[in-house]
């Protein structure tokens, strides 16, 4: 297997692009970042424009651009450089490397001091949220994933609010827990497994789990009590990176305190890293026990669903709204999962990429606004459509699009993800939650026309002494873009609809347990 | 004797060369100053060469060495010298590597560091000095050369603890490492005749002979182990012999408490190994049977005993280098395991997992006494609140510090987080799961005090009184350097760890 494929080439660029632009002056960072990450939007859009593959990662499918290296022996497992992509994580390689471009561009504006700074980070953070999406070894993944909170910490703690230092600290404290909590689930896991195992490639560790019968009793837990409570630990801790209702509660300060770009990413892609771990590691290892468990772990999704819009509707700032909004959204990610149906999965996965554009616009044109504004308080504002009317627009295009505006992602998603419940087999009384569900996009409506009637329309008002004119170009093209991105998903699911249903329908065979 | 190195037949004290290069270094810093028209006036830059030079040679020497088979199974076989008083193996070499660079970045860090002082030949030379003795506990292989070998390695220590001859602290924290020193000396020795007592040889080999499974003697035996291993705590900062190193660490100027709390630890750990494994395997059960003297269980104790004490203390700190001196102790901790963890099935793995430890640990355990170097170049203060805001006019270093940090945390930045795995590696194998919990408690509470740091240098404003006014050459090279390295420590952490595995499996 070759080792110089695209993905080390995207690792590389980004490394080395966040190294040179770290030791660069303030005043070239930011136009030198951009053009560095424009490197790897052009390889991954080449990467999907020949993607070829087929099946799922996990499950044996064929991968593509794939590579392996052996990396460090430990005891009897035998750790791997193992990287390659399949259709659930090229399209959620490609938001990252988009999203991250444009969360660059948006940095123009409001980010003015330690520049250079910034900008690493920056790039520092798209590099290992690519090795979370691309790695396909345990080890590997866990120092990704881990390394993704690093840049997070200091871009909330440094450029952040007022608040940032606490923010940035319940962030670290939160994420690192869970780590540490699904980590001793894995861990319990594969020394189940024991000698069934000799590495911690995830193909080799799925394929033991779903074949069924490898699993031994470990100091004493029996394998059905060992797949629950591993499942519930590693369920924990993904959850908090989701977030899933009740391990919600560091979203909205993060949100709130990081810089625009940052809350960008953190709703664009970060929150995916827990929804993509859920699906990789519970619900493709350990499928038989979330279908048994199915019931509980809906009823968190659905309490996600309901209980984040309703938080957000109690909202008077705007970046609190969307921040809220995000954990509502999420929760239909953990319904289409659990539903266990082709829809279902594949819903899931097109909402993980239609939230992280769609929450990226929002964020970024609650940005806007404050930067012309430098207020985000519902009641502060009045009518700023005309002053600022391309922005405005963009802003109202993309809350449609958050309510579920035919022709945009939103819509494709969440109808494919309903439809996909409706069906389910595994959720108790699955047409009666998919409803109850459902319910959460009219509250989403609400809240989200509430905002916009006050802020933007009606009598000019504002409450700070700022003279509010039209947006940068600089702030106001990468919305345009995020918009064109969100109406074509919306408008041609099949851009990558076909390619997630190829990587998610393996899921559903196999994997019975003969216990 | 002659043996074989890369094709040609050499003395076989050729293998020492590292050794020999450090001391020879020593030797020649003493003349060069010597011969200077007025003594004491050398050229710090000369100075500072020179040992830099000396320990990098030992660092290459060993690192090819290991590279080119010699020592090993494979290669030359263990090379005994000195009627087996000494032996040159892969366990010597590679912790010669590790005592090698550290020096290398302690004597380029002191260039900077020293700017000004008096007796600055003196300085180098007892760095190289105290190497030297490093490098040959590294290779003793009886108890009477190891206690010289020890003391060759601590008394040039307690006289750079007291370099900074005006500063009080300097002072007392040399006069306390003398103390307990001697005392910890008087407790090894002790131990020494105890084993000597009851095995009638100091030759690590015959000891084991002579012993058996099933010795005489075993009380006094078993209280002449006991002694010993307090002689290595103090050397390794371990409890109970931990409490000079808090003090040691922060009154030495900060590149010799680098040198300590990274080298001297090291070269405390590889005698241990070797003493424990080469002389006590079978009393202690390593040869299967129930052990006569079960040092194992021991040195469990103490392993969860001082990563949690150094713990707890380190969190506990105001002054950022008192911190660093309990995190050492902490450390010290987790290198205990690769003793602690040796009834696993694969003892060559855990107790290779701990050389590796020591390994990075030596990189970023000095990079971040050295960041202190720099501060206390800058004069910015010893608490956390003074190092407020540093990142505004030092980003660079400041971020090599953060490497530093979250790598001992066991964050995946650098080397420390592998190592870490291995450790818990080895724990899980032995099914010691006290231990192994231990370890994952206690790193998990290390990230607290350690982002404590992180946090002040980042996310704090500033003094404003604080002002950065000379960026070092030396010392920023050799806190980058550090950082470099701890970082390469990741990826390439599996091309050097069968070699601290490989060594380790020839004590077996």
């Amino acid at each position: 297997m070759p080792i110089a494929g695209p993905i080390e080439a995207l690792l590389a660029v980004t490394v080395v692009g966040a190294v040179t632009v770290f030791l660069t002056p303030d005043e070239y960072a930011a136009k030198l970042a951009t053009g560095i990450s424009l490197v790897p939007v052009a390889v991954s859009l080449w990467m999907y424009s020949v993607f070829e593959a087929g099946g799922n990662a996990l499950t044996g499918g064929d991968l593509a651009f794939e590579s392996t290296l052996a990396w460090i022996s430990l005891g009897q497992y035998e750790l791997a450089y193992h990287v390659g992509l399949d259709g659930v994580s090229l399209p959620l390689l490609l938001l990252t490397t988009v999203l991250t471009t444009l969360a660059l561009v948006s940095s123009w504006t409001p980010i003015g001091e330690r520049e250079s700074q910034f900008y690493g980070l920056m790039l520092l953070m798209e590099a290992s949220l690519i090795g979370v999406f691309a790695a396909l070894d345990f080890l590997l993944w866990l120092v990704f994933w881990e390394f993704v909170l690093i840049p997070m910490y200091f871009l909330i703690g440094v450029w952040g609010g007022p608040r940032r230092k606490y923010a940035a600290i319940k962030f670290f404290v939160y994420t690192n827990v869970a780590t540490l909590v699904m980590f001793i689930g894995f861990a319990a896991l594969i020394f189940g497994l024991g000698d069934s195992i000799s590495s911690f490639d995830l193909p080799e560790i799925a394929q033991a789990l779903r074949t069924g019968g490898n699993l031994e009793t470990f100091v004493g837990i029996e394998p059905p009590v060992l797949r629950l409570a591993a499942f519930t630990l590693m369920f924990a801790g993904f959850a908090v990176k989701v977030p899933v209702f009740p391990l919600h509660t560091w979203l909205p300060d993060a949100h709130v305190e990081a810089p625009t770009p940052v809350s960008v990413m953190l709703a664009g892609v970060l929150l995916k890293m827990g929804t993509y771990a859920l699906l990789r590691f519970n619900f493709t290892m350990l499928g038989e026990t979330a279908k048994a468990n199915a019931g509980i772990i809906v009823a968190f999704g659905v309490l996600s669903v309901i209980y984040g819009a309703l938080l957000a509707l109690a909202q008077r700032d705007l970046k609190r709204i969307v921040a809220y909004s995000s954990i509502s959204s999420m929760g239909y990610v953990i319904l289409g999962l659990v539903a266990f149906t082709p829809h279902g999965f594949g819903g899931a996965t097109f909402q993980m990429l239609s939230h992280g554009l769609i929450s990226g616009l929002m964020f970024m044109a609650v940005g806007v606004i404050y930067n012309e504004t430098h207020t985000r308080m519902v009641g502060d504002i009045s009518g700023i459509a005309d002053r600022m009317p391309w922005a405005v627009g963009v802003f109202v295009a993309a809350a449609f699009g958050y309510m579920g505006l035919p022709f945009m992602s939103g819509f494709a998603a969440e109808y494919i993800v309903f439809q996909g419940a409706f069906a389910s087999q595994v959720i108790p009384a699955a047409p009666l939650v998919t409803a109850v569900t459902m319910f959460g996009i009219v509250v989403v409506a609400g809240y989200l026309l509430w905002a916009m009637q006050r802020t933007l329309f009606g009598e000019y008002s504002l409450e700070t002494d700022y003279d509010v004119t039209r947006a940068p170009v600089q702030d106001v093209v990468p919305l345009v873009v995020l918009l064109v991105l969100v109406i074509a998903l919306g408008s041609a699911p099949g851009l990558v609809y076909g390619m997630i249903q190829d990587a998610v329908n393996p899921l559903l065979y196999g994997g019975v347990l003969p216990w | 004797m002659v043996i074989d190195i890369a094709g040609a037949s050499v003395p076989d004290w050729v293998a020492l060369a590292p050794t020999v290069a450090l001391g020879l270094g020593a030797m020649l810093l003493f003349v060069v100053d010597m011969v200077e028209p007025e003594p004491g006036t050398s050229s710090n830059a000369t100075l500072a060469g020179i040992s830099t030079l000396g320990a990098l040679v030992a660092f290459l020497v060993a690192g090819s060495f290991l590279v080119i088979g010699v020592g090993q199974p494979d290669g030359t076989g263990a090379v005994s010298l000195f009627n087996d008083q000494l032996v040159v193996d892969g366990m010597s070499l590679f912790f010669v590597v590790i005592v090698g660079s550290v020096t290398a970045l302690v004597s380029l860090a002191s260039y900077d560091y020293l700017a000004g002082q008096r007796y600055q030949a003196e300085y180098y030379a007892l760095v190289l000095l105290a190497a030297t003795g490093m490098s040959l506990m590294a290779s003793a292989n009886g108890l009477a050369t190891a206690f010289v070998c020890l003391e060759l390695s601590s008394l040039p220590s307690y006289a750079l603890v007291a370099f900074l001859k005006d500063n009080k602290g300097s002072v007392e924290a040399g006069l306390k490492y003398f103390l307990v020193g001697a005392l910890s000396s008087a407790v090894l020795v002790y131990g020494i005749s105890l084993v000597y007592a009851a095995s009638g040889h100091l030759q690590f080999d015959a000891i084991a002979e002579s012993l058996g499974a099933e010795p005489e003697f075993v009380g006094v035996l078993g209280i002449g182990v006991v002694m010993v291993l307090l002689g290595f705590a103090f050397k390794t900062a371990s409890v109970p012999f931990h409490f000079w190193a808090p003090e040691a660490y922060e009154g030495a100027p900060a590149p010799v408490s680098a040198f300590i709390s990274s080298a001297s630890k090291a070269a405390g750990f590889v005698l241990a190994f070797r003493v424990f494994l080469t002389a006590f395997p079978e009393i202690g059960g390593l040869a299967g049977g129930d052990p006569a003297v079960d040092w194992i269980v021991a040195v469990q104790v103490l392993a969860v005993v001082t990563m949690t004490v150094g713990n707890f203390a380190a969190a506990t700190q105001e002054k950022v280098k008192r911190m660093l001196a309990y995190s050492s102790v902490g450390h010290a901790g987790y290198a205990l395991i690769g003793l602690a963890a040796l009834n696993a099935p694969q003892q060559d793995f855990v107790l290779g997992a701990s050389m590796m430890h020591l390994l990075v640990y030596g990189f970023m355990n000095t990079g971040a006494f050295l960041f202190v170097a720099l501060t206390e170049h800058w004069d910015v203060g010893r608490t956390f609140q003074d190092f407020n805001g540093l990142s505004e006019q030092a980003p660079l270093a400041c971020a090599a510090m953060t490497v530093f940090l979250f790598s001992l945390a066991g964050l995946p930045i650098g080397g420390g987080f592998v190592s870490k795995l291995y450790l818990l590696g080895a724990t899980v194998q032995a099914g010691t799961w006290l231990l192994g919990a231990a370890l994952v408690v206690n790193s998990a509470l290390s990230l607290y005090y350690y982002s404590r740091v992180v946090r002040a240098m980042w996310f704090e404003e500033p003094d404003a009184s604080l002002e950065v006014d000379s960026y070092p050459t030396s010392l920023y090279a050799a806190v980058v350097i550090a950082a470099v390295a701890t970082v390469v420590l990741l990826p390439a952490f599996g091309l050097l760890s069968p070699s601290a595995i490989d060594a380790a499996s020839v004590l077996f």
